[in-house]
This record gives structure tokens, sequence and C-alpha cells, in this order.
């Protein structure tokens, strides 16, 4: 099983060829639909077992040796990330059952959304830099159809402003690796990782490093790069939203992790201190926007941003305290936010409106709901048993020992106000007297409660169960640390 | 060569962004298209335009034109071949829909639809 690596890829390829058959069956797609994504879990688990205990995986497409064919590179970082998008996505494809309505899914629906992971998934394994602008491409069509699907008003208007962003950003991206390919003559990001390396003094590689900031920044929502996403996150319904949100930034995060781990650690008080001060502004952008709303959606939306934030100051410290926090952290959050967002689409469901001004009382109905809702709030904001605690106390503690007092007191403070803007959503969705009395009769949520319930499980599982999950991320850290050892695994020297 | 290839492609980038900032929809997705021109046009001067014969192994030429630029470029069109035929199609979506093409007036909240 020396492919191994290709199976997170092809089965979510194969799945989507095989939807655009069946599309006027929606009973056929649903099964097809969970089966493949079922299927690219087990397949992740599997691999990850593998490099767990044989290191490195790698498959030469085409057996053309490293440099000069495309390489698939799974290390521990990039099938820890699989596995979770594989996760994420089984959960929302079982969610959309109830609540994308019979229209979506009789238009391509859940091939989009098999399109989509195969596009994350092919980014977080590729090692080729022109290949991962390919599975780029690949995640941002589908998320352009996702996002405009069903073309109702706000979602034409929305996915015209998130197109043309995505647009110009993957210009960027086109421009940043012919600069890159006519510096270091190669594609392959081992091979370029070590071109770099000799020739690293160069004012050039910083600017490319900028200039990478740029396009990953543009796709993540980074500080001056962070305006299209509120109003294109708000356009689609929860499950498309639930993962735009856990995976999209998430996959420009991980893009500038590989590059300023493997491409731009050569400069790091010009590079890093621009990252950190980036980071800074993009938690205090988000802060300011998460505490602002009162809409259910919005302030979900910036906690994205916060986030980002987060996970970004955590990169910019890069020392391996940070960079393991910064993994804990990353995974913990996607699982967070897509259940948070699925959540979120079940009380917009109930209340009928994302206002929160117009909700109230929901708790006396809906128990069950309101108590998850608020186990998921406390995991974002890292209340110690929950998933969002070691991460964020790795961070914070590689900040102070590196005497970035100033980032760690704000990440710390940054975490108060997600707590502060989630309890509020809480507090007036769940407890407040409603102006108009709730209908007596219940609205049927099972369907929908349970994915959003296992990704909470699944969360503070990941939070109580840290201990278990550590030793796959230091192996993690490890190779993000040492290029070396991601070099010497493709070039195989 | 080099040189005045870089200056063509940056006057596109001109364009485009100048293309970009107007307030028509339609003018946007020219600029888009004078983008990618300018994108593509960058990446084939970067990979170099030493001469040699084309990248035809029948040639039997002693020095071949760098093939890689080639096959990336030839990528990067259709990409956004695609891209751009989405983004003209949701055009026009929006123009039956919203009864505009101004990007002015493609603003407000939720609560407005």
């Amino acid at each position: 099983m020396i492919n191994l690596p290709v199976l997170p890829i092809l089965i979510p390829l194969i799945a989507a060829i095989v939807l655009l058959f069946v599309s006027k069956s929606v009973l056929a797609q649903r099964v097809v639909s969970v089966i493949a994504s079922a299927s690219t879990v087990v397949s992740a688990l599997i691999l990850m077992a593998k490099v767990k205990s044989d290191g490195i995986q790698t498959v030469d497409m085409g057996s053309w040796p490293a440099p000069f064919g495309i390489t698939l590179v799974s290390d521990m970082l990039s099938i820890l990330l699989v596995l979770t998008a594989s996760i994420i996505t089984l959960c929302v494809v079982l969610y959309s059952f109830r609540s994308i309505g019979n229209g979506r899914e009789r238009f391509y629906y859940y091939p989009i959304v098999q399109f989509l992971l195969l596009g994350v998934n092919g980014s977080f394994t590729t090692g080729d830099i022109f290949n991962l602008f390919v599975f780029f491409e690949i995640m941002l069509m589908s998320s352009y159809v996702l996002i405009v699907i069903g073309s109702t008003k706000i979602q034409l208007r929305e996915s015209i402003k998130y197109i043309l962003v995505n647009v110009i950003s993957s210009a960027i991206f086109v421009i940043a690796v012919g600069f890159l390919y006519s510096v270091t003559g190669s594609l392959n990001m081992a091979h370029i990782s070590a071109r770099i390396s000799e020739i690293s003094t160069e004012p050039i590689i910083t600017v490319l490093a900028v200039l990478f900031l740029i396009v990953f920044g543009l796709k993540g929502a980074i500080f001056p790069l962070y305006f299209w996403l509120p109003g294109s996150y708000a356009a689609p319904p929860a499950p498309i939203l639930a993962l735009f949100g856990s995976l999209l930034t998430k996959v420009g995060i991980y893009a500038i992790l590989r590059t300023y781990t493997l491409f731009f650690y050569h400069d790091q008080p010009f590079t890093h201190d621009l990252m950190s001060l980036l980071a800074l502004l993009t938690i205090v952008a988000g802060v300011i926007g998460a505490l602002a709303y009162r809409d259910v959606k919005q302030i979900l939306i910036y906690n994205i941003i916060i986030a980002v934030g987060v996970l970004l100051f955590g990169i910019a410290t890069m020392t391996e305290e940070s960079i393991a926090g910064t993994l804990f952290y990353l995974i913990h959050d996607m699982i967070v936010k897509a259940a948070l967002f699925l959540l979120g689409g079940i009380i917009i469901y109930i209340a009928g409106t994302s206002n929160l001004t117009k909700m109230g009382g929901l708790i006396r109905q809906y128990p069950a709901l309101g108590w998850t809702f608020l186990l998921a709030s406390f995991a974002l904001a890292g209340i110690p048993p929950l998933s969002g605690f070691t991460g964020k106390l790795l961070i914070v503690r590689a900040g102070f020992s590196e005497g970035e007092y100033v980032g760690s007191i704000v990440v710390l403070l940054s975490s108060l106000a997600v707590l502060y803007s989630v309890v509020n959503l809480f507090m007036e969705a769940f407890w407040k007297t409603p102006e108009t009395p709730l209908p007596d009769v219940k609205k049927q949520t099972g369907s929908l409660f349970i994915p959003a319930a296992v990704l909470v499980l699944l969360s503070v599982l990941y939070g109580v169960g840290t201990e278990a999950v550590y030793p796959y991320v230091m192996q993690a850290v490890d190779t993000l640390i040492h290029p070396e050892i991601y070099i010497d695994a493709v070039l195989k020297e | 060569m080099e040189i005045l290839m870089c200056i063509v492609a940056g006057l596109l980038f001109a364009a485009a962004v100048y293309l970009m900032l107007s307030k028509s929809l339609l003018r946007i997705i020219v600029g888009t298209g004078l983008l990618s021109h300018g994108t593509h046009l960058m990446l084939l001067t970067m990979g170099g335009l030493k001469t040699g014969a084309a990248p035809v192994l029948g040639e039997h030429a002693a020095s071949y034109t760098d093939p890689v630029p080639q096959a990336l470029i030839l990528t990067a069109i259709v990409i956004s071949f695609g891209v751009t035929a989405l983004f003209l199609v949701i055009a026009y979506r929006a123009y039956q829909e919203l009864g505009t093409d101004n990007m002015d007036q493609l603003k407000g909240t939720e609560a407005d639809d």
C-alpha cells in the first residue's frame, strides 16, 4: 500500500464523479456521499497509523523521481488535518440531509461538497507548489458554486465579491510561484527549500515571503485582508457556512505554516515580526466585530478571524512550543467552529431569524441544544478541561518565554472577548424572555442535532484526551521545526 | 527582451487594477481578464526568454526553451477560463435578479432582502 496518501484525495474524486451521474435521485446521492465520506475518514485513519509507525509517507506520481515529478507528501501535520477535514465533512453531509433542502440537493450539492473535500485534502497533502495552486483552485471553484447554489439575492450579491477577491489572490499566487521558479528553478517544495537555504541572504527571498503572506493571508483572512469574509460567509446556509468556516481559512493558515517553516525561516527578524504585528491586529479586528454584532452568524464569523489571529501569532513566535500550540489550536478550532456553525444553524432554524434581539427562551424547549451550545462556547474560549485550552496555553507560554509580552497578553484578553461574545449569544438566545412567546409546538431537530453533538463530543474528547493526541502533534512539530526531515524524506538522499 | 515583457505585464496589471476599481461589473470582469493575461505573460517571462527551439523533441535542436513554464501557463489558462465563465454567468444571473450592474447598488444587509 505505498499509494496510501492518494486515497483521501482519490475517494472524494471518484465519489464526486459518480454523484454527477445520479444527480436526480436524492437517496442515491445521500447514500454515496455518506459511504464516500466515511471511507475517506477510514483511509485517513489508516494512513495516520502508517505515518505514526513509519514516518513521512511520500508518493512520486508516475514514478518520476522527486524534484521532477509531482510528489504527494503525508507528514503528521498534513494527515492530522486531512483526518479532521474528513470528519467535519462527514458530519456536515449528515447535517445537510435535513437542512439543505430538496432544490439544492438535486442540483449537485453533494458532488460539489466532495470536490471541496478533494481540494482541501489535496492542498494538505501536496508537495509541489504549483500543485498546491491547482488544489486551491479546485477548493475555491467548489466554494464559488457552494456560495451561490440556490441563488437567493444575497448569495448572488456576495458571491460576486467573493469570486473577485479570490480571482485576484489566485493571480498573485501564480505570480509568486513564477517569481519563486525564476529564483530557485524548481517547483517541488522540498527541493525549493534546499535551494533557498543555499541563497538565503538574498533580499528577494524576503520579498517572496511577504508576497506569499499576502496570498495566503487573503485566503486565510488576516488583518488588512479579511474585509471580504464577514459579508461572504453570511450569505450561504448553515452547513455550507460550517464547511467554509472550518476548512477554507484553515487551508490558508496551513499554507502559511508550511511555507514559513519550509521556505522562509531565514530572515525571521523581519518576516516574523511583520507576521506577529498582523496577527495582533487580526485579533483586535476580530474582537471588535465579535463584540459589535447582535447577529448569530456574524458573531461566529468574527470568531473565525480571532482564531486566525491567534494561530498566526503562534506561527510568528516560531519556537517548538508555539508551533505545538498552533497545531493543537488549529485542529481544535476546525472541529469546534464546525460544531458552532451547525448549532448556530439549528438556532436560526428554530427562531426563524439570525437576529439576537428577536430571540429568547429557547432553553425551555431545547435544553440539550442549549447545554451543548454552551459546552462548545466554553471549548472555543479555552476553559481548561475542554479542547481550546492546551493550544492557547502553549502559544501564550511560548510568547512569554520569547519576550512577546504584548502579544501574549492580547491573546489572553482575546479569550475573554471570545467568551463574552459567545456566552452573550447563549444568554440572548436561550435565557432571555422573548418578546413574542415561542409557539408550543416543538420543531423536530433530532437529525440536525446529532451531527453537531458528535462534533462537540469529539472536541471534548480531544480536550480531555490531550495526552493521547500529544505524541502525534509532537511528531508533526518535529518535521516543522527541522525541515531537513521533510527534505530528506522527499528527495531520498 | 525580459525587461520589455516586464514593462508590458506591468501595464496590463495597471490597466487591470484600474478596471477592477470601477463601478460597472462588466468592467471588473474585463479587468480580471487583463489580470490573468498579465499573470501568464509574467510567468512566461519568469521562466526566461532564452532563444531555443520549441520544446518538441523532433526539432533536433542544440537547446530548447524551458517547457515547465509553458505547462504551468496552460494549466493556469484553463483554470482562469473556467473561473471567468462562472463569473460571467453569475454576473448575468445577478443582473437578472438584482436588476443592476452597478457595484455601488450591490450593498446592504440581509435585512434589506
